[in-house]
């Protein structure tokens, strides 16, 4: 059966993990599983020149990792990430694809000289884990600035929008996941 | 910046690196926009046919033919594409040069995901409201040609014809034709049909200013260049820069301004009243006249130089008593119109009123009429106008000199007199300066009866 396999990337402390594990399971009906084994070692995608690591390479690396993997594969990293053309990137995604990384570098208010807030990192974390997956399952951004699908490119963005998606992206994500999956994709609450 | 999937916005980017293009294209993509990419100058002007592309990023360094080539490529088959120039590292020459080019703006890689996409967005924003304002003014030329302009017969058709063939080009026009018969109409016509719309018709009537004023009303006048000059003050040349100046009753200016109307219109420069620094000023001449200037012209009252200047091109607008057929019409638009402004459920006027009406000479044409036709509106009671409504001279077409003898014109006169009057035998009596009861024996003289 399909599943969205959780994992990190580098050294991601457990606990966030399960945030993210528990956090994204309401929000797409495909079981959520983890994968603690950390099978991807990031220093092939760093660059010294910006200190940063290039997503897109990333993303190549666990698919071909995960070729075997039925669903999508979402992994989880602390380092900062980036594309060539831009300064950095929240995470990445295969549009339609199988995918998706996502940063807590930037996430973390700590960054931005404020006080550490856990609770509102999780948000974040949990947030842009559901976006990224949402281009996965081949979404686009929403103009919706409620939908967790709208694009944000700063964390006060990421504030203002919630973790769920909006009518119209729910059922779209239903009717690609009805047109592309075969065990059918139907949006159910435990 | 629509972006729902049937009408989205096209995102067009050339980049000589393939990192640059499939991480932009994804980004773009992601973002829901159309978006192909292209690796130099010949993939891109082949993906222009796959257009319309409405944001085109341009890598300003490329092997080949450069962004800035391209980009000036881009312009000539696709002006209304924003253009947004990268740059590797921060050549600031080269970005100031595509600004000049025409270019949307610049960013340097690697850029701010945030600043990217807002620059986008405003490059959309920008692209779409130039495509409204080109909308709103094709819609604000179908609004602004004159409806007044009415009229079915051959004469009036031939009019409007050679009104709206001269309106293309920037020949001088001259308008001929009797007072009233919509002179101004015909000049707004063309400059309604000219490249010049957007830009003012100013209207200047030449018979109605004393020629002293008439000088700084043309051209201005400097402050302190005359007692009461206390500000400094454009004249009409000036206002009409990039549109058409319309002189009217150009017949009645006098010799001095025609000498300087003539430098004027053919220099398009002048200075203002008390000031010596030149004016240039790009305006279109439409002049009118009901003066038969050629009779001027042998008598010496108007400059033939000036005359030829004006005289290139003539539009003659026939009097309304040579367009007959053209009355119906005329008399149902007005009745429209006032029915509108005064807000009354007069729609119609019955057929022996528009009998009177197409049978008076209208020496005073169009306006005349319309005057006739505000004047019946505000008597007539809904929903029609009668013969009633209509002022004396066209009710009362029988009351003309039946011979030419004295005693003729006498009845006829005091009868037009009591009419006016509304048989008000004192007012009468003291407007044709005769006591009362010599009134009373000419009315029983002449068997006047009060209708």
């Amino acid at each position: 059966m399909a599943s969205i396999m959780v994992v990190p990337i580098g050294s991601v402390p457990a606990g966030h993990l399960f945030a993210v594990t528990t956090g994204i399971n309401e929000s797409f009906s495909m079981p959520v599983v983890r994968d603690t084994s950390n099978r991807i070692d990031p220093a092939f995608a760093f660059d010294p020149s910006r200190n940063q690591y290039y997503s897109t390479l990333l993303l190549s690396s666990l698919v071909r990792m995960f070729s075997s993997h039925r669903g999508k594969v979402l992994a989880v990293t602390e380092e900062d990430l980036y594309i060539p053309v831009l300064t950095y990137v929240f995470g990445e995604a295969q549009l339609d694809g199988k995918a998706a990384i996502i940063s807590t570098f930037r996430l973390d208010d700590t960054l931005y000289g404020l006080p550490a807030n856990p609770r509102r990192f999780e948000e974040r974390m949990i947030k842009e884990a559901v976006h990224e997956l949402g281009h996965a399952f081949g979404l686009v951004h929403c103009r919706d600035f409620e939908c967790v699908m709208h694009s944000s490119s700063g964390v006060e963005e990421v504030d203002l929008k919630s973790s769920s998606f909006c009518v119209q992206c729910t059922n779209t994500l239903q009717t690609s996941a009805s047109g592309t999956m075969t065990d059918g994709y139907t949006r159910s609450h435990p | 910046m629509e972006t729902n999937s049937n009408n989205r916005s096209g995102i067009l980017i050339v980049d000589d690196e393939f990192v640059v293009r499939d991480s932009l294209t994804k980004w773009f993509r992601q973002d829901g926009y159309r978006v192909e990419a292209a690796e130099n100058a010949a993939g891109a002007l082949k993906l222009l046919d796959k257009g319309p592309w409405d944001v085109i990023l341009l890598d300003i360094k490329m092997p080949g033919m450069s962004g800035l080539e391209l980009q000036k490529r881009i312009h000539e088959i696709d002006k209304a594409a924003a253009i947004i120039m990268i740059t590797a590292f921060a050549s600031v020459e080269s970005a100031v040069q595509s600004l000049k080019e025409g270019a949307f703006d610049y960013v340097t890689k690697p850029v701010d995901p945030d600043h990217l996409s807002h620059l986008v967005q405003n490059a959309l924003r920008h692209k779409n409201l130039s495509k409204e304002n080109v909308r709103l003014r094709e819609h604000l030329s179908t609004l602004l040609t004159p409806d007044d302009l009415i009229g079915e017969s051959p004469q009036i058709k031939k009019v409007v014809e050679l009104a709206t063939s001269v309106a293309q080009t920037d020949t001088t026009v001259m308008i001929r034709g009797e007072s009233g018969t919509g002179k101004e109409l015909i000049a707004r016509t063309i400059h309604i049909n000219s490249n010049r719309r957007y830009f003012p018709l100013i209207p200047v009537n030449c018979g109605a200013v004393p020629e002293s004023l008439l000088e700084s009303e043309l051209f201005g006048h400097e402050k302190g260049a005359f007692t009461g000059a206390q500000y400094k003050r454009k004249g009409k040349f000036e206002l009409a820069d990039g549109g058409t100046i319309f002189l009217d009753e150009i017949g009645t200016i006098t010799p001095k301004m025609q000498v300087q109307l003539l430098r004027v219109i053919e220099s398009h420069q002048f200075t203002r009243v008390g000031g010596s620094e030149p004016i240039k000023s790009d305006f279109r001449v439409i002049c009118a006249t009901n003066r038969d200037l050629e009779q001027a012209v042998k008598e010496g009252a108007f400059r033939e130089d000036l005359y030829y200047r004006l005289n290139v091109f003539t539009v003659s607008l026939p009097p309304l008593r040579e367009r007959r057929s053209d009355i119906p019409p005329l008399v149902q638009h007005f009745v429209q119109k006032y029915s509108t402004i005064m807000n009354k459920p007069v729609k119609e006027i019955d057929a022996a009123a528009l009998d009177l009406i197409i049978r008076y000479p209208w020496p005073g044409n169009v306006r005349e009429l319309e005057n006739v036709i505000e004047r019946a509106m505000v008597l007539a009671k809904p929903p029609s106008i009668k013969s009633t409504d209509l002022p004396f001279q066209l009710a009362q077409t029988h009351a003309a000199p039946n011979g030419d003898t004295l005693e003729a014109i006498e009845k006829v006169h005091i009868e037009n007199i009591l009419h006016r009057n509304g048989w008000n035998i004192t007012r009468s009596a003291e407007m044709l300066d005769i006591d009362r009861v010599t009134l009373y024996n000419k009315i029983a003289k002449f068997g006047l009866k009060k209708p």
